[in-house]
């Protein structure tokens, strides 16, 4: 495009033609055509320079051409790259994602070059007039409230004004009672407590048998005797419940096996097969699993908070926020040798909650251990 | 006369002597050292068994923390019982002969002398102190001959709390870390598990089988392989990195965007 190009085609567009997407000739919005306004220098307004107005006509073209190739690329794309595969489904993602950008990225571009390079500036002040309504607006406003506030009777007829509070009062409450019923179970209170409180651990199996534990993953029951090298950790899980995602929630374990020197006194002893110490995997802060054992320092982390628990000493809190120990859960072989819950938690296992009270209090009182 | 006490006023004189001495007493040491250290000469010419020559090279490179009879000290842990499965992985990953004392040994490159054949003999050396995990054969820890699907499902319960979930690590208490597993060989995991190293549990074979070891270590390279969607990977420790990144480089963009609508052209008076 040359200047020489643009003086050829200056004579055809001056034909009364219309050109999509402005009005029709002889309206007024845009003047007669000529750039007369041009000559007037109107103050605070600057004219763009023409010869880069020129060059920023190119550009701003190239950036709607590319826009236009490439929302043709994305019709295109969509068409040519069918999904179904992972690798598919990237290539597809891929393609319709960069061409659509590339699309709309042309167009902003194209558009804030057009206001920028080409448009004239403008040095505009505006006024700021004052926020506040003029004295007699005013004056009608309180009027006519007051007078509202009178006919309305809402000073003179007490009974309507505190029926009106009364009738307000439950819908303050609703919120409440919706939260306090966020538990879908239909379960009366007190059953509902119950439920938080235990485990699938003090279940039996069809036979009558206390659970096993399994390892989570194969489902295979772990012989005490197997589980034998100082500083081990296995994740655990109840015997028939390996895939119950709403059991696991609370019943998930962690085995670890300490030589016996190792263990200290806030460790239940009885609970305990043989150095083999069973913890609830679920932090007591808000119940992240917790299980970044470090077998030297035995320490158990929560990569949540980082709450910090000692696994050798009945796994108190030594950092975090936690509030409470891992709870333990009793544990002891069968007669094959297999390890086997002894009974459920002695303390609700998991992040406190309203109803739980102290529960570690209760069960020291009860002559156990929490 | 005059000549040598010339000499022996020059400046340079005094370091001259020093150099002297200190070539001679390097002599001598090695000669004794020599002498009194039948083994590696018995090393060189093939003589002495692995567990033999073991003891030797363990007497002059490990001995100092792990003491004479590999009893451990206020320094370094006992070594009876770990077993030549963690010999191999300690010094195959270049962690022992560790530089400094600290939170955690890092992995390292291995040390000039160290080499597969002597990795070999400590452990036999350590093997016979008191058994324990021994290095798997080639076989066993072959990830083509491992179930991923399988393997994935023990690595997510009992690995992903420290490793991350695809192998990228992550931090412990008081400075410590599970370390990426993405350099680790097949073996080098496998005896991972099988000693557990420094703060890592253990993770033996009569509670983990060997197969389901091998299972574990073909998901980890698996896993290593994938490729990341969009390209890049930043460290594959999740949505910490991945959110950055979106945050800063997005808003950034935003702000340039806007200054440049915004910006007012320079006058030209």
């Amino acid at each position: 495009m040359t200047d020489i190009e643009h003086e050829i085609e200056q004579p055809d567009e001056r034909a009364p033609k219309r050109v999509i997407g402005t009005p029709a000739p002889g309206t007024s919005m845009l003047g007669d055509g000529e750039p007369a306004a041009r000559d007037a220098e109107v103050a605070g307004v600057t004219y763009q320079d023409e010869t880069k107005a020129r060059k920023a006509e190119k550009i701003v073209a190239l950036c709607f051409t590319i826009t236009f190739l490439a929302a043709i690329a994305f019709i295109i794309s969509y068409v040519v790259f069918q999904v179904g595969s992972p690798e598919k489904t990237a290539t597809s993602t891929l393609a319709l994602g960069g061409s659509l950008t590339l699309a709309l990225l042309g167009l902003a571009v194209g558009i804030v070059v057009w206001v920028r390079q080409i448009m004239p500036k403008y040095s505009l002040i505006q006024e700021r007039h004052p926020m506040v309504s003029d004295e007699d607006t005013r004056e009608v406003v309180a009027e006519t409230f007051l007078q509202g506030a009178k006919e309305s009777g809402f000073v003179k007829r007490p009974l309507l004004r505190r029926t009106l509070l009364l009738a307000a009062a439950p819908l303050g409450l609703i919120p409440l009672v919706l939260l306090r019923d966020l538990d879908n179970s239909k379960m009366p209170g007190a059953k509902f407590n119950e439920t938080l409180r235990h485990t699938v651990w003090g279940e039996k199996t069809k036979e009558g048998k206390p659970l096993r534990l399994v390892v989570e993953g194969t489902g295979q029951p772990i012989r005490a005797a197997d589980f034998n090298s100082p500083g081990g950790i296995l994740s655990v899980v109840p015997e028939g419940y390996e895939h119950d995602l709403n059991a696991l929630a609370k019943a998930t374990l962690i085995l670890i096996k300490f030589r016996a020197d190792e263990i200290k006194s806030g460790t239940n002893l009885n609970w305990t097969h043989d150095g083999i110490v069973a913890y609830s995997k679920i932090c007591t802060h808000v119940g992240c699993p917790a299980a970044l054992y470090e077998q030297t320092t035995h320490h158990i982390l929560c990569p949540c908070h980082q709450s910090t628990f000692d696994a050798a000493d009945g796994a108190k809190v030594i950092f975090g926020p936690a509030a409470r120990p891992l709870p333990q859960l009793p544990i002891t072989v069968d007669d094959q040798g297999y390890l086997i819950a002894k009974g459920d938690f002695a303390v609700p296992p998991g992040p406190s909650y309203w109803e739980r009270g102290d529960a570690e209090a209760e069960a020291r009182s009860k002559g156990g251990h929490a | 006369m005059t000549r040598i006490t010339a000499w022996r006023r020059h400046p340079l004189a005094r370091y001259a002597v020093l150099i002297l001495a200190l070539a001679l007493v390097g002599m001598v040491y090695t000669a004794f050292v020599q002498a009194g250290r039948p083994a590696d000469a018995a090393l060189a010419s093939g003589k002495l068994d692995d567990v033999a020559a073991g003891k030797s090279l363990f007497e002059v490179h490990c001995a100092s923390c792990h003491g004479m009879n590999a009893q451990g000290t206020s320094t370094g842990p006992t070594l009876i019982g770990v077993g030549a499965a963690a010999v191999d992985f300690q010094m195959s990953t270049g962690r022992m002969p560790a530089s400094n004392p600290g939170a955690q040994v890092p992995r390292k490159p291995m040390a000039g002398w160290v080499t597969p054949d002597k990795i070999r003999q400590i452990g036999a050396f350590v093997q016979s102190l008191g058994g324990g995990p021994q290095v798997p054969g080639k076989e066993q820890v072959d990830p083509a001959l491992g179930d991923a699907g399988k393997g994935g499902e023990l690595f997510r319960a009992n690995c992903i709390q420290c490793h991350n979930w695809a192998g990228a690590g992550g931090a412990l208490t008081q400075g410590k870390y599970a370390p990426n597993l993405n350099q680790a060989t097949p073996t080098q995991i496998y005896e991972a598990m099988a000693t557990g190293p420094q703060a890592m549990p253990v993770f033996n074979d009569t509670t983990i089988t060997p197969e389901e070891k091998r299972s574990m270590i073909a998901y980890i390279t698996q896993v290593r392989e994938q490729k990341d969607p969009g390209g890049f990977g930043l460290g594959r420790i999740g949505p910490v990195t991945e959110g950055l990144v979106g945050w800063v480089v997005g808003i950034t963009a935003l702000v340039l965007a806007s200054i440049w609508i915004t910006a007012k052209k320079r006058q030209k008076s």
